[in-house]
């Protein structure tokens, strides 16, 4: 198996790491560098619960490889979510409309949530739908997700 | 930490002619290949505390032996130093099969040749009949007998968190450490030292923010039968994630048909009803299903009045993977009903709604005994369906949907009602313990079984805990999903959570105020009998100047003279009542494209009783993860097979879950006016709306579907089937 130096900016630091070529990108992050905020709900890229920023797009951790992050920026819910636990806008709209149940998909939502505001910060219900129709949910029945993103757009206050 | 990966059956039965693992062993990084013959002699003692271990015992070997029964059915498990090097070497493991006709047809297994597993004549599982007799008069005298058939796919509960597991075998000491995946930590344990003839308190298991359950991971599987088994094979962190592909075509599915008899008078009052029920136990039903079965035909009156009933239902077994819990086991009962009653209404001519009218209990009906000899209290069915009726504005509705269809669009209308037992008193679940500790500091810690899979027991024993101390819930935190660190209790399972807990609680908590007064009595020198314990401090009614807070009493009980008592107690609570029976009406309307076959939902209406709700927003979100999971089995979800038994559907691109644009708002109402015989008179909300959905939705495409006579009897009602029923149906 043959092995590649990549240097990848992840979460605003720079890494060095030497991977296999298979290696995926969901992997890399979870088992290489510690970041298991990065969930994988299917390694088929349906359920979107690995997403993940690559120069600012919204990806699937699970269908890219390692290699391919080379010299470029990743940005994981560990780097959406701030290190002293302050909740990000989207975050704390999540909790404020219970928009997350087991968790397990949320970290994937957040980061398609964000990406879509940064996007276009007043969608309309339509395309909330549509934006996040690539993220699956077996808790919520999306009623809180959808509630939350509404809540954001509307300029709702979210309190940490 | 080394990984294990699963060697699975490709075909869906065949003779095992040898199983070669040189090659996979030989892979630098691999620790060793297990099979059959190297692990399933090891198994002491195997049988699930839901059912005990009297019940007949259906074969269930760790790994395959002899013969592969499903596709996706275990053969080895590769070990080693991680997932990539352990998925090269399972495809080096080399399997002699030799293919054997496989069973898979539901109806079919009945009457075959070839059997799942030996020993158990006409693939029958499981079955229990009623006698019927006395039903003959009432058929021979019905002004009408309705006669449906009723096919459910098979569909999942794929909780998007798959299966898994970590085991650590300690040598020196002889200890096991679990992290598993599962909603019962405590029964994971139980069930792991029977297993394995470890005593109990020499394994801990952790169950940690469990990405989703619905009753897939209530008892453990086969999978974690076999990594409970490898750890004391490889002492050292052993891992098992299982992947998508093997959730959906190895880890569980449900899938029934039955046949339905309805007898009604000329007024369409229904006198008597029959179900003839069959359900896939697959080839490994865990555990031995009869009791869900059995409920199905229990439950089948539901809420309707009439007094004459019978049942027969049978387990099946095929080669498929094996039957397990997925929320409402018993969910079969509300669909074959509720489809049968608008099947009844259309071939009478009585509206749906006015049909339910005529049929269906009201609270003041209650409690009342049904045909099957089960008594149901507590309960609004017939408010509720009257309350959702006037949400939905249901004679508007037909007044659209009449315009609607003289513009050539075709809108419709479901009902399902539903009553369901809650909390049911079986021996292993008709406990729960809790310990609160009020720590030196005056926070307080409450400690649970718990096995929470997105169900917010943390956030509703926080909750129950300050109501029950009458302290803020800032100061309240919670402990749960660890064997070694909280009380025994059997996890979460039968929508039992909220009120066994509730019962956990208030027990503990009475005596904790008790010993916070005694403490605060001695410090303010007055008897215990006059103090108050009120807004986090305890105080002389008659003088609250002196109030002590509660980190005062806390001083007080850890380090004051009376310290030997400290600020924690421990009770159990035992359930009473057989049943909190909770009950709902789902009403949905849709539009239907005759062109595309697509159905979309307009709305969803959900008007439930489950008691005064402990949190709304709690209640309200189990109804909605229900509901679309209900909506996904309805119109999305099938995992299907082929005449061979190869699974069609291992990814979610075949596999189809709801996503945000299938799912409608819901709209809730709730009854609060029928409290349970429980702690609170909470009742039970977490599988509800997972029992409702179908049949609301089943019944609303087909009554959008009536004017071209097409009568809808298999699920999913995807584009194709509509399509196929409205080239069948003719054009009206």
């Amino acid at each position: 198996m043959s092995e590649h130096e990549i240097s990848v900016v992840v979460n605003g630091a720079r890494r060095s790491v030497r991977v296999p070529s298979r290696l995926s990108l969901a992997d890399l992050l979870r088992d290489k560098l510690g970041l298991t905020g990065t969930h994988l709900g299917c390694e088929h890229g349906a359920c979107g619960a690995c997403s993940v920023l690559v120069n600012g797009e919204v990806v699937r951790a699970c269908l890219m490889f390692a290699v391919q992050v080379d010299g470029d920026e990743v940005t994981t819910i560990e780097g959406i979510g701030s290190e002293d636990g302050v909740l990000t806008p989207v975050q704390a709209a999540f909790r404020d409309c219970h928009g997350l149940q087991c968790g397990f998909c949320t970290p994937g939502f957040v980061v398609t949530v964000t990406a879509l505001l940064e996007r276009n910060p007043a969608p309309d219900d339509g395309e909330i739908r549509t934006a996040l129709s690539g993220n699956l949910c077996r808790c919520t029945g999306y009623q809180g997700i959808i509630e939350a993103v509404r809540s954001l757009r509307s300029g709702v206050e979210h309190a940490d | 930490m080394l990984h294990a990966c699963f060697v699975r059956s490709p075909l869906a039965r065949a003779r095992i002619a040898s199983v070669d693992v040189e090659k996979a062993c030989a892979v630098a990084g691999v620790r060793g290949v297990l099979t059959g013959a190297d692990i399933n002699g090891e198994v002491v003692d195997l049988w699930y505390s839901q059912v005990g271990p009297d019940v007949p015992r259906t074969p269930l070997p760790p790994l395959a032996e002899g013969e592969v029964r499903f596709a996706g059915d275990p053969v080895a498990l590769v070990v080693a130093d991680d997932r990539y090097v352990a998925e090269d070497a399972a495809e080096l493991v080399a399997v002699d099969y030799e293919p054997l006709d496989a069973v898979v047809d539901l109806h079919a297994a009945l009457d075959s040749d070839s059997l799942v597993h030996e020993g158990w004549a006409g693939n029958v599982c499981a079955e229990l009949a009623t006698p019927t007799d006395h039903l003959a008069e009432a058929f021979a005298n019905a002004a009408h007998v309705v006669e449906t058939e009723i096919h459910q796919q098979a569909y999942v509960a794929c909780p998007l968190e798959t299966r898994g597991l970590v085991v650590e075998w300690s040598p020196a000491d002889g200890s096991l450490s679990v992290w598993a995946s599962s909603q019962s930590p405590h029964d994971f344990r139980q069930f792991a030292s029977r297993l394995l003839g470890v005593a109990e308190h020499k394994i801990r298991v952790i169950c940690q923010d469990t990405g989703g359950g619905f009753g897939q991971k209530i008892n453990a599987h086969r999978e974690d039968i076999v990594l409970l088994l490898a750890a004391r094979h490889f002492p050292a962190p052993l891992k098992y994630i299982e992947d998508r592909r093997e959730n959906l075509m190895a880890s569980s599915s449900r899938r029934e048909s039955g046949r339905v008899r309805m007898a009604l008078n000329a007024e369409g009052v229904v006198q008597a009803a029959t179900i003839d029920h069959l359900s896939n136990a697959g080839a490994y039903p865990i555990p031995y299903p009869l009791i869900s079965s059995a409920a199905v035909g229990a439950i089948f009156p539901g809420p309707l009045k009439y007094q004459l009933g019978a049942f027969s239902t049978k387990c099946v077994f095929t080669n498929t993977p094996g039957l397990t819990a997925y929320r409402g086991p018993w969910e079969f009962e509300t669909l074959a009903r509720e489809v049968s009653l608008d099947a009844a209404a259309r071939q009478i001519g009585v509206d749906p709604a006015e049909l339910r009218r005529r049929n269906m209990l009201s609270r003041h009906d209650l409690p009342h005994t049904n045909a099957l000899g089960m008594t149901l209290t507590d309960m609004t069915p017939l408010e509720t369906l009257e309350l959702a009726l006037e949400a939905v504005e249901y004679e508007v509705f037909r007044q659209e949907q009449d315009e609607a269809r003289a513009q050539g669009r075709y809108l419709g209308i479901g009902i399902s009602s539903y009553v369901e037992p809650t909390t049911t008193n079986m021996p292993h679940h008709g406990s729960e313990g809790a310990t609160i500790r009020v720590e030196p500091s005056g926070t307080v810690n409450v400690y649970l079984a718990g096995g929470s899979a997105g169900n917010s027991l943390e956030t509703t024993a926080i909750q129950l805990t300050a109501d029950a101390l009458d302290v803020d819930v800032g100061v309240v935190n919670t402990v749960q999903g660890d064997t070694a660190l909280t009380p025994f209790g059997s996890g979460t399972a039968g929508s039992r959570s909220g009120s066994m807990v509730a019962g956990a609680i208030r027990e503990t908590a009475a005596i904790l105020r008790n010993r916070i007064a005694e403490v605060a009595a001695d410090a303010l020198g007055v008897r215990a009998e006059v103090i108050e314990v009120a807004g986090g401090s305890a105080f002389v009614e008659a003088n609250p100047i002196n109030a002590l807070t509660l980190a005062e009493v806390a001083h007080h009980a850890y380090f004051g003279k009376d310290a030997a008592g400290g600020l924690e107690a421990s009770a159990r609570y035992h359930t009473q009542a057989p049943n909190l029976w909770a009950n709902a009406s789902h009403i949905c309307t849709v539009e239907v494209d005759i062109e595309t076959g697509l159905v979309r939902i307009l709305r969803y209406v959900v008007a439930e009783d489950c008691g005064p709700m402990i949190n709304p927003n709690v209640v309200e979100g189990q109804i909605a993860g229900g509901v679309v999971q209900g909506i996904g089995g309805a119109l999305l979800e099938h995992f299907e097979w082929d005449v061979d038994g190869n699974p069609l559907a291992t990814t979610f691109v075949d596999y189809l879950l709801p996503s945000t644009t299938d799912v409608p708002i819901i709209e809730y109402l709730h009854m609060e006016g029928s409290p349970g015989p429980g702690p609170g008179g909470f009742k039970g909300v977490g599988e509800g709306g997972a029992i409702g959905a179908p049949a609301a939705v089943a019944n609303a495409v087909a009554d959008a579907l009536s004017p071209f006579g097409v009568e809808l009897r298999e699920l999913p009602l995807s584009p194709a089937t509509l399509l196929r029923h409205l080239a069948d149906g003719g054009a009206g």
